[in-house]
């Protein structure tokens, strides 16, 4: 069994009061806890506060925790022989136990079989995609550690891996149930549920947004100006777009039902936002002909600057 | 070693759940999910009957409400009242995720 320190998990001395105890879960639950915070690992860094502050803040979980002396974080170790006919008479080996679960099982000194049903526990699992996966739907393999419980009641991690289908549909953020499929139930307990939340990897050409797709358009100055048909990528191939006369930078093009599939029927669009980019290196024959252009055309982007000036002295 | 393939539940608009199961599926006690549905933060789809009846995307929503009544023993006010503001936050990541979904180029690193 690893030994973990849950006074230095919660940040506080071994002699710290009940409050103390309290305050410092509540300061670390705010910071930490899954729902509220975005900070990286906070979902494991909460566990393991969660876990330190069950057994600290129950009177008898903490002797018997105290009990177990001082170790290392990690290291290998063996509760003193007296500890088990103490605390414990379900008889388990302690070799491949964990912490947590041993303290779990303990309630008024003695581990014992909880009475009556016991629902399995619901297990989270977040499921990376590509976006040709979400558009096609796919089969997943997702990796669990489930806890079982034996005939004592103490809880045991088992691996298990779950095949599930991802319908097509699902887009970023998605959550899904898997039912029956979380930890066993205890006592003719009903099995927890897997509840799924489904993220996209970022695509080098579409940005997602629900089922709508967004993607890119880089027109060339004379194509936004004359209008053309060119051949734009979707999740389903190449279709082809007529770009309008006049198309203007940040427009957005609509081609409808070209975005990801929505559940059971339909689809959401795909939206071409238009960019214009210039050439960086241009022939000679190039510059000469947009300067022929410039000398020759009569259009003013900017006309609106003069009528805003004028606008804002007549009203000094 | 495979195991079966399993299939799996939409939590969306398009299937629904009974009041019994967002108890199960939180943990929260009937009395609280019925409090909560009384603050407005639960909004079935429809009562008649003898069960109200809820899309099944509430369950999301009362299972952090199990974790946040759990984790941090809040009563069912604050409980509304965090539901409410991260729901808040919900919206406002999804509008800067459909800004930098609609901003040529896109914005990098979400």
């Amino acid at each position: 069994m690893k030994y973990k320190d849950y006074y230095e998990v919660l940040g506080i001395k071994r002699g710290a009061s009940e409050s103390e105890i309290k305050n410092a879960y509540r300061r670390l639950a705010r910071k930490y806890h899954p729902d509220v915070s975005k900070e990286s690992g906070a979902e494991e860094r909460f566990k393991d506060i969660a876990e330190a502050y069950q057994t600290l803040k129950d009177a008898e979980k903490r002797a018997a925790y105290d009990q177990l002396g001082r170790q290392q974080p990690g290291e290998e170790f063996r509760p003193p022989p007296d500890w088990q006919q103490r605390y414990s008479d379900s008889g388990f080996s302690f070799d491949d136990i964990d912490l947590a679960d041993l303290f779990a099982g303990l309630r008024g000194g003695r581990a014992h079989a909880p009475r009556g049903p016991v629902p399995g526990q619901d297990y989270e699992a977040v499921v990376h995609l590509t976006l040709e996966q979400a558009f096609h739907g796919t089969q997943v393999n997702v990796d669990l550690s489930l806890p079982e419980y034996d005939s004592h009641g103490v809880m045991r991690r088992v691996p298990q891996v779950f095949n599930a289908r991802i319908p097509k549909g699902v887009t970023d953020g998605q959550r899904l149930r898997v039912p029956g499929k979380g930890g066993a139930g205890f006592n003719g307990g009903r099995a927890g549920d897997l509840y799924l939340t489904i993220a996209l990897h970022p695509h080098p050409l579409f940005r997602v947004n629900g089922h709508d797709l967004y993607i890119d358009l880089p027109l060339a100055p004379w194509e936004a100006v004359l209008g053309t048909s060119i051949e734009v990528p979707t999740p389903a191939g190449q279709v082809r777009l007529k770009v309008p006369a006049g198309t203007r930078a940040g427009q957005q093009l609509r081609l409808p039902a070209r975005g990801l599939p929505t559940p059971h029927a339909g689809a959401g669009d795909l939206y071409a936002v238009v960019q214009i980019v210039v050439p960086s290196e241009m022939s000679e024959k190039e510059r000469l002909l947009f300067k022929q252009l410039a000398e020759n055309s009569s259009f003013n982007p900017r006309g609106h600057f003069k009528q805003e000036a004028r606008n804002a002295s007549q009203t000094r | 070693m495979q195991a079966k393939l399993d299939e799996v539940v939409w939590l969306n608009e398009q299937e629904t759940v009974t009041l019994s199961e967002l108890v199960e599926a939180s943990g929260l006690t009937l009395a609280e999910l019925q409090e909560l549905v009384e603050c407005g933060v639960l909004a079935p789809v429809e009562s008649k009957g003898v069960e109200a009846i809820f899309y099944a995307r509430c369950v999301t929503t009362a299972k952090t409400a199990g974790r946040l009544r759990r984790d941090f023993e809040l009563d069912t006010h604050a409980l509304a009242l965090a539901l409410t503001l991260l729901e808040r936050v919900q919206e406002l990541e999804a509008r800067i995720r459909e800004l930098g979904a609609r901003t040529p180029g896109g914005m990098r690193g979400n």
